[in-house]
């Protein structure tokens, strides 16, 4: 016979302590603490940035809005100027799929000292929060001044952030690697670069994959802006027309923009269901 | 005599690579593949090393050292970071303002009609209408939104908060949607069918075992928000990204470099702040 289980047995207590509810604030509770904190940061941000909510509510600014998205609701859809559109979407796919590229070749790079010991160690995990902790953008602005206006240096600087952030993610997958079979191609005499290639590579590269797919996405959506600071591709042609005040053709590039987004992570998302 | 030799050095080949015929393969694909690519980003890595760019890069780069630290520029700086998070703070609160209740239509446990199976015809639209709203704040970049805000507004920090705060309602909005999906609807539905109301069963429900994950996810946005707001300055929307632009355009080296490194203080700031918050909260 199945026993019955403790629980049901247990008398219940006579009468439930009473408890009151705790109370509202109290000094040794952290969360209070923050929620404080957190209230002050914000009514001090509010208060300290002259914010023009009149402007931005006022009848003027209102009705210039509406003007803007109106201009907006009529895209450009003339064949020279959808042939130009198109050359542009181009340039930024393949901004993003260089510049991740790339980023996975620095990466790897950086991550084999980086998942090493030592000083070593130390030094290149500061140069990847260094590379990774400054934006795109940027980067992009820094650039310029070495690559010139154009494509080159957008697709430079999407390399560089993101060299950081996967030569980061490369070095913990190498570090949680399985350490064994590595183990025994040394005490055969294997040289490490071979182990690498034979040992570790193997292991780490679902992860590689799925980490470089995720950034390539990231990095699409990031190649349609950095043009904003003259670095090429959707984005330039968006800050030319849009100073231009030519909102047709502002609405064809934001059009296109979403449908790029949309487009690839789509693609990414059914790359990631097939993989599993 | 010499073609069984070949056969087994070919034999030995295989053995030694099973794999070679593909690898070489797949590297071939991928130099016809790279090719075009490296041709539309005009992809041309010798011009970083010809004369006429090498001279100014190297005299920008020699500027950065020593940073400038005169005390009134080191004021500025310290303003204009204040005015970064402030953009960030105020752009996220405005945005939980707005992503509160969109989440709270679109989360399909608290359906009182989803009850019974299948949703009414009416609400099942509502939720779709505020999902693509959610989709679009989200899929137009912040930089984006500020630039047109600031042909709306001018220039400004008013511009960089609006344009944080509708893409943050976006990103908010569906992750806060998500994580109320994926908890245990089971209070939840019983309080429904009980007759409570949706808000009730929000709170009594859906709350207390969300709260911490919710919170969370909002810390850690509101750390990428400070690394947009100041991105956000480039387009004129105040703070230390416009200040760094502006010295970036008259080549000042020591001053770019100053501000590069208060802003990696103040992400490093940032990800210790919020990692040790999400720490106590777990």
């Amino acid at each position: 016979m199945k026993a019955i289980p403790d629980i049901a047995c247990k008398p219940l207590p006579a009468q439930l302590p009473s408890q009151l509810p705790p109370p509202l604030w109290d000094a040794r509770c952290k969360a209070c603490w923050y929620v404080v904190f957190i209230a002050l940061l914000t009514i001090a941000s509010f208060w300290s940035l002259d914010l023009q909510w009149g402007k931005f509510l006022s009848l003027d600014a209102i009705q210039k809005m509406g003007r803007f998205v109106a201009e907006l609701l009529t895209p450009n859809f003339e064949t020279p100027f959808l042939n130009k559109l198109w050359w542009a979407t181009l340039e930024t796919l393949a901004m993003s799929a260089l510049g991740t590229l790339l980023a996975v070749v620095l990466g790897l790079l950086l991550a084999l000292p980086a998942s090493h010991s030592g000083a070593v160690r130390t030094i290149t995990r500061a140069a990847l929060n260094a590379l990774r902790s400054i934006p795109e953008l940027i980067w992009a602005t820094l650039l310029l001044i070495a690559a010139g206006l154009g494509p080159m240096a957008g697709t430079l600087a999407l390399a560089l952030h993101t060299s950081g952030v996967l030569g980061r993610l490369f070095a913990e997958a190498i570090e949680n690697s399985e350490g064994s079979p590595a183990m025994a191609l040394r005490t055969s005499g294997v040289s490490e670069l071979k182990i690498f290639f034979y040992a570790t590579l193997p292991q780490i590269m679902p992860q590689l994959i799925s980490y470089t797919l995720y950034r390539w996405e990231n990095n699409i959506r990031a190649a349609a802006v950095l043009g904003v600071v003259g670095a090429g591709g959707l984005g330039a042609m968006l800050s030319f027309h849009m100073s231009l005040f030519q909102m047709a053709e502002t609405s064809s590039v934001l059009l296109a923009m979403l449908a790029l987004v949309v487009l690839v992570d789509a693609l990414s998302y059914w790359i990631r269901k097939a993989l599993g | 005599m010499s073609s069984p030799n070949r056969n087994r050095s070919n034999a030995f080949a295989s053995v030694r690579d099973p794999a070679f015929l593909r690898r070489v393969f797949w590297l071939a694909l991928a130099a016809v593949l790279l090719w075009p690519m490296l041709v539309l980003s005009e992809f041309k890595i010798w011009t970083l090393f010809s004369a006429e760019s090498l001279k100014p890069t190297l005299k920008f780069l020699a500027d950065f050292f020593p940073p400038k630290l005169e005390p009134e520029f080191l004021l500025m700086v310290a303003r204009e970071t204040w005015r970064t998070v402030a953009m960030a703070t105020a752009g996220i609160a405005l945005a939980l303002i707005f992503a509160i209740p969109l989440s709270l239509i679109t989360a399909r446990v608290l359906s009182v009609s989803g009850l019974a199976g299948h949703m009414g015809y009416g609400s099942a639209m509502v939720r779709t209408v505020v999902r693509w709203l959610l989709i679009v704040l989200r899929s137009v970049p912040e930089l984006i939104w500020a630039l047109i805000f600031v042909r709306v507004v001018g220039l400004g920090p008013t511009a960089g908060v609006l344009a944080i705060a509708l893409t943050y309602t976006g990103m908010l909005g569906k992750v806060y949607c998500e994580i109320l999906e994926s908890s245990d609807s089971a209070v939840t539905h019983s309080l429904l069918r009980n007759g409570t109301g949706r808000l009730q069963a929000f709170f009594y429900g859906l709350l207390p075992q969300s709260a911490a994950e919710l919170t969370s996810y909002t810390v850690y946005r509101w750390e990428c928000a400070i690394r947009s707001s100041a991105v956000l300055g480039f387009v004129g929307a105040g703070g230390l990204g416009q200040q760094m632009d502006a010295s970036m355009k008259m080549f000042n080296g020591s001053e770019v470099s100053t501000m590069l490194i208060v802003f990696m203080l103040l992400v490093w700031l940032a990800d210790r702040a919020s990692s040790r918050f999400r720490e106590g909260l777990s």
